[in-house]
């Protein structure tokens, strides 16, 4: 009977284990903390990479911070239409604000009529400019940036 | 996502990044869920076994059977998630299932403890275990439908008024029902009797109040942190944007006060302050509720008996033990606790039928006797994951509004169990509540089943890829087409 017990809680155990070992890839997300601000990590990400590209867009003030959305290629789109990549629901935000593509290497941001504007760094976006690493996208009161 | 990151990919982070990637398919990870839910109907079986074998009942292979029917019911709910949720997350409903089987067991165990007991009035035990099971297929049968009738959790957020005043009439309904339809049960006025159905309306009041706050939030939040006067240091806002929070937040709280449902007020506190903290990011919001709270408990300290002798008991149950109402309840758990100690007395082992209320408010006072600490620490930290993964379905689904629900559903159930364990436990005065999926309670088993619905729905928005643009018309490449390349003159 005392086996039976102590099995019991050891499989009950082994269960919760087995849950957090499905959730642990999150688990560094969650928090905040990428791995790769780890010197080991580091090192890996750029003898593999070699270049810095920009590898996904991070939301860094307004209503949607801490969202990550990862750049693949294809073109974002950033407003309050619901079929939006990043979908705004500012009112300083217009319904197609702003579309952030990909040319060659670089990522560039170009404004689609906004009636607030899109802000590069302080310059207001009137004709589509590249967007280098870590330099904050300001639309509305959202606050992207580039992160490799 | 599980599996180990190859050195080139880079970060666990970027791969979780991926997984929301517009362009990459994601795994869905509906393997690993069914896996998950075999592990845990094969440990709700053994459960059912050990239960069996303490209780010294002969084992036969209807306990098999019981365990394939409960793997066959969670089946079909793993069907419907693959069906109508497919990139919803893995590990939330391996988690309720645990939950639940647990529960189930521990009612058909608290059943075979008071099996012919007669009590004063001359009625006689009722088992319950049955109707529980039957319970748990119509909340799964109704998780199936939220599915599938919901394919987009944004569209809650347009009947946000809507659902607030059905959740507010659903709330007050048994309150003002007279007494043949809405008894008084233990004191409280919170049920409906439909035929030998009863009902807690409140508990799917909870949901669709929360759908409001949300959707109000939504909308209003801009205002909630520019408009308005500025006092004390903090912004506050004008009071016609907070009129409609407020009055559904103070009508809410009073209606259960005055249902005499103190658990429910008070979990209901909790979570428009936290959606409101989550909405506007202001800790000051917190203070503030917590000011409001403190002077409210003490007010109703004053005013309440029932209220007074919570606390009383609290306080002392063992030297209240005696006294009609007194700490009777709360120091058998506690003694039910001590007994089971570190490793507990084993599943069918100890003695819930010392225990009042032992299958529904003090449930987890039996599992930690039966499964001692060891036990008790792994079903909170079953818990624990749960509201971890609704909570990261809220932290990565890309609108505002799923944000705010899903944090409030994952917020709730913790609550939920903080007010549940910590009464059972006396950490806090015991307040009458279940634990979520664990107690008897058909209710609360589907208001439950809901929640998990809506919260698998916004985690399957947050991991699904992004619809693929419209389809552009081909063009050929730009050197093959019927014109003449001009070169841009230097």
């Amino acid at each position: 009977m005392q086996l039976t017990r102590a099995g019991f809680l050891v499989l009950l155990w082994l269960f919760v284990l087995a849950a957090l070992r499905v959730v642990r890839s999150d688990l560094y997300a969650a928090s905040g903390l990428r791995a790769s601000g780890l010197p080991g990590f580091r090192r890996s990400e750029k003898s593999a990479r070699g270049s810095k590209a920009p590898r996904q867009l991070v939301v860094t003030h307004g209503a949607l911070t801490g969202t990550r959305i990862s750049l693949d290629g294809r073109p974002i789109l950033i407003g309050r239409a619901d079929d939006s990549t990043l979908v705004l629901d500012d009112d300083f935000a217009s319904t197609r604000h702003a579309r952030l593509s990909m040319r060659g290497t670089d990522w560039y941001v170009e404004d689609l009529g906004s009636t607030n504007g899109t802000y590069l760094d302080r310059a207001k976006v009137t004709a589509p400019l590249r967007v280098p690493l870590g330099t904050p996208i300001r639309i509305g009161k959202t606050v992207i940036e580039l992160r490799s | 996502m599980g599996s180990p990151v190859p050195a080139g990919e880079g970060s666990p982070g970027a791969s979780v990044a991926t997984s929301t990637s517009p362009g990459l398919r994601p795994p869905t990870r509906r393997g690993t869920e069914l896996v998950m839910l075999s592990f845990a109907a094969g440990l709700v079986t053994l459960a059912l076994i050990l239960v069996e074998l303490n209780q010294e009942r002969s084992l036969s292979l209807r306990v098999l059977y019981l365990g394939l029917a409960y793997l066959g019911l969670f089946a079909c709910a793993h069907l419907a998630v693959r069906r109508w949720a497919p990139y919803a997350d893995a590990a939330i409903l391996p988690c309720v299932a645990l939950l639940n089987g647990l529960g189930l067991v521990v009612i058909h165990r608290i059943d075979l403890a008071m099996e012919g007991t007669v009590f004063l009035d001359g009625s006689t035990w009722d088992p319950v275990a049955f109707k529980q099971v039957i319970w748990t297929a119509i909340g799964l049968v109704l998780f199936a439908a939220t599915l599938k009738f919901l394919s987009d959790h944004r569209t809650l957020a347009r009947f946000g008024y809507t659902f607030g005043l059905i959740g507010l009439v659903a709330l007050m309904l048994p309150g003002v029902l007279p007494g043949f339809i809405a008894p008084e049960i233990n004191g409280a006025k919170i049920w409906l009797r439909l035929g030998p159905l009863s009902l807690q309306p409140g508990e799917f009041a909870k949901i669709l109040l929360m759908v409001f706050f949300a959707a109000f939030l939504v909308s209003k939040r801009d205002l909630f942190t520019t408009a308005g006067r500025r006092f004390l240091g903090m912004d506050l806002p004008r009071a016609r944007d907070l009129g409609p929070l407020f009055a559904a937040w103070g009508v809410t709280v009073a209606v259960m006060v005055l249902q005499k449902d103190l658990g429910s007020s008070l979990l209901f506190f909790g979570i428009v302050l936290v959606l409101l903290y989550v909405a506007t990011e202001r800790a000051a919001w917190v203070v503030l509720g917590l000011g409001l709270f403190s002077g409210g408990a003490i007010v109703a300290w004053k005013l309440f008996a029932h209220v007074q002798q919570r606390v009383a008991n609290w306080q002392d149950p063992i030297g209240r033990y005696e006294r009609i109402g007194g700490g009777y309840q709360i120091s058998q758990s506690l003694f039910g606790l001590a007994t089971g100690g570190i490793g507990g007395a084993g599943l069918g082992a100890g003695r819930p039928e010392m225990i009042p209320e032992a299958n529904t408010d003090f449930i987890t006072a039996v599992i930690g006797e039966e499964l001692g600490f060891v036990g008790f620490a792994a079903l909170l930290l079953i818990y624990m994951i749960f509201a971890l993964r609704g909570l990261r379905s809220a932290i990565a689904v890309r609108d505002s509004f799923g944000k705010l629900l899903g944090g409030g559903l994952a917020f709730a159930v913790c609550f939920q169990v903080f007010i549940v364990v910590g009464g059972v436990t006396k950490l806090i005065p015991m307040t009458g509540i279940t634990a979520p999926f664990l107690s008897y309670g058909g209710s609360s088993l589907l208001a439950n089943y809901i929640l998990v619905a809506l919260l698998l729905r916004i985690s399957a928005a947050a991991r699904a890829p992004q619809r693929a643009p419209k389809p552009k018309p081909q063009q050929p490449a730009i050197a093959d087409q019927h014109t003449v390349m001009v070169e841009r003159p230097k």
